[in-house]
């Protein structure tokens, strides 16, 4: 009896130290591997600072002349110059990124938001609602420049060469719409980015409780009365945090943007003081395809990898800054509609 | 007219208080939905008005689907359809024709789970007014102080009415809900155990309001609490799957039920 007690004893202890041995294995092997992804953020943002911002306090350029005035290179890299051997510096490039995702978001969000809750709370549970989801789901897996190829051939070609015949006409054959520009660029990356604000803004409508739905249909609300004042207003946070993903792909998508706009010199912003403030019909710059630009067509080697390596820094800025603005108003929607239940 | 007689008056549409709310009759009501064929068979009821019924049976007996069929919650459900009638102050409640959105106003509903929205708590109370087409705000100020008075939560929220529903306890969340739903001036409160996921206090003091509310609304009231049925209604329903076993003033119930089934489950040897 004892003996059997003895046994069991064993079995169990050896059962223990082999959990133990490699619960051992598992946290060092999950210990290294976040180092690795450590090492590699801290690699290249430490490549982007160092090489980047090692031109950029470089004062004065190799090749200016004598009676020139001295010019840092910052204000090379922001307003152009010949070391670029791009006409316009980096800060048309900035201005045109950041309109580019504004436009974007503006086109998205709306549209987004409207095809979740037609999803969710109009189109019922049958095969095709999820034959629709599953389509949706899988728009995030096309290679993005089949988008800039879709939105030159339909956007630029299609419709806005249906628009130039229909409103302007007397400026034929120069095109307006029927050309790329800020406006289809931004309709390819809104297209580019629906499944994301789909699928976010679905799954926190999803997750509200049943009760809240009951709670407002048993006062005499109908549904859309429920949807627009309760249901959607509880799931603002979800659907900003949809948005903040669309914002962070599309500011850093460059391939469908040669396609539909982009531009290495654009000679003016695609924004301006006077109405009608934006110009939707403009080619832009780009920070992405600048860099890119830059890489491909600056005169020499060297010092090239110190100017991409520096208008890289300012492209991974742009992108933060314009996350750290959707993050800004996600936190202060949330406040507005604070519901620890189902956050 | 007293004070408590004008809050009363405030918050239903009857211009004279000591008029009683009105009854419900139902006769010969079945549901069925796919899932549960006999959900409810032949439930014939006389709920009385300004009173407490309660609805008690063990788990699945159909207490909660029978309440929803008063204000026809059921047809959220898919596939489900009724026979008979439920009859309340001459409305035929379950005839296809009936406005849905108007009889809900008439027929209040509180849930399980406390379910303020994730709005202020002037939002939630002024919810119902505002759906029921109340724009002005010096009416909408007197509904949802006369709401949150009758259901004893004013003193504790009137000075926090602008913050998020969401950080009151759970018992003055299932209050302020009681309240939400009396905003809307119903003449029926439904009641779909208000108090089970309440700790003691808070289910004494919705037991309580329950007493309170009873001159000015019909109550009925599912609860799996024995003690609670016999607190707080006059008279009560016991169901057994699907079917009414025994309907009698809650005195005659528990103390001398006719039906043995009946006897067996209030003293838990069933159920």
């Amino acid at each position: 009896m004892s003996g059997d007690l003895q046994r069991m004893r064993y079995s169990i202890e050896s059962v223990r130290a082999r959990e133990e041995k490699l619960g051992a294995v598992m946290s060092a092997m999950t210990a290294v591997a976040t180092l690795l992804a450590l090492l590699s953020v801290v690699m290249f943002l430490g490549f982007l600072i160092f090489l980047g911002g090692d031109w950029l306090a470089n004062a004065q350029s190799a090749t200016s002349g004598v009676d020139q005035p001295v010019k840092s290179n910052f204000e090379v890299l922001l307003w152009g110059g010949a070391e670029l051997a791009v006409s316009g510096g980096v800060f048309p490039a900035i201005v045109g990124t950041i309109v580019l995702t504004l436009v974007m978001t503006v086109i998205v969000s709306p549209l987004g938001i409207v095809v979740a809750l037609y999803l969710t709370e109009y189109a019922g549970t049958g095969w095709h609602t999820r034959l629709l989801r599953i389509g949706i789901q899988n728009m995030a897996a096309i290679p993005s420049i089949i988008y800039g190829v879709f939105g030159l051939a339909f956007f630029v070609y299609v419709i806005g060469g249906r628009l130039d015949n229909l409103f302007f006409a007397g400026n034929l054959p120069n095109p307006t719409f029927g050309a790329p520009g800020l406006l289809w660029a931004s309709l390819t990356l809104a297209i580019l980015t629906l499944p994301t604000v789909i699928v976010a803004t679905e799954e926190g409508l999803l997750r509200l409780p049943l009760a809240l739905r009951e709670g407002s249909r048993a006062l005499g609300a109908t549904r859309s009365e429920t949807i627009f004042r309760v249901v959607l207003p509880a799931a603002t946070p979800s659907i900003m945090t949809g948005i903040i993903l669309a914002v962070a792909r599309a500011a850093g998508e460059v391939a469908p943007l040669m396609l539909v706009g982009v531009v290495r010199y654009a000679p003016t912003l695609p924004v301006s003081v006077e109405a009608p403030f934006i110009h939707l019909e403009q080619k832009f710059m780009h920070l992405g395809f600048f860099v890119y630009d830059l890489t491909m067509h600056a005169p020499g080697s060297e010092g090239r990898v110190g100017i991409v390596a520096a208008s890289g820094l300012l492209l991974v800025l742009v992108i933060a800054t314009l996350n750290l603005a959707a993050l800004l108003l996600r936190l202060r929607l949330r406040r507005t509609f604070l519901r620890t239940g189902f956050e | 007219m007293d004070h408590r007689e004008a809050l009363i008056a405030a918050s239903t549409n009857r211009s004279n208080p000591s008029e009683a709310a009105p009854g419900i009759e139902v006769k010969g009501l079945s549901l069925t939905y796919p899932e549960e064929p006999n959900a409810l068979t032949d439930i014939n009821l006389s709920i009385p008005g300004g009173e407490v019924t309660a609805v008690i049976g063990p788990s699945g007996c159909g207490k909660s689907t029978l309440l929803r069929c008063f204000n026809r919650m059921n047809d959220m459900l898919e596939g489900c359809s009724y026979s008979g009638s439920i009859i309340l102050n001459g409305l035929d409640v379950l005839d296809p024709a009936t406005d849905v959105t108007a009889l809900r106003r008439r027929v209040g509903m509180v849930f399980q789970q406390p379910n303020p929205f994730p709005m202020s708590i002037y939002e939630n109370v002024a919810y119902g007014p505002r759906i029921g087409g109340v724009r002005r705000r010096r009416e909408l100020d007197e509904v949802v102080e006369s709401a949150l008075r009758l259901a004893a939560l004013w003193d504790e929220v009137k000075d926090q009415m602008n913050r998020n529903a969401i950080v009151l306890s759970l018992g003055q969340q299932q209050r302020l809900v009681i309240a939400r739903a009396i905003a809307v001036r119903p003449e029926v409160l439904l009641m779909d155990e208000p108090a089970s996921s309440l700790d003691p206090i808070s289910t004494l003091r919705i037991e309580e309001l329950i007493y309170e509310l009873k001159q000015s609304y019909t109550i009925v009231i599912v609860t799996h609490n024995m003690q609670q049925a016999a607190r707080v209604s006059d008279r009560t329903a016991f169901l057994n799957q699907g079917r009414v076993v025994e309907y009698d003033s809650t005195d005659k119930i528990f103390t001398n039920p006719a039906e043995r089934a009946t006897e067996d489950y209030i003293t838990g040897r069933y159920g």
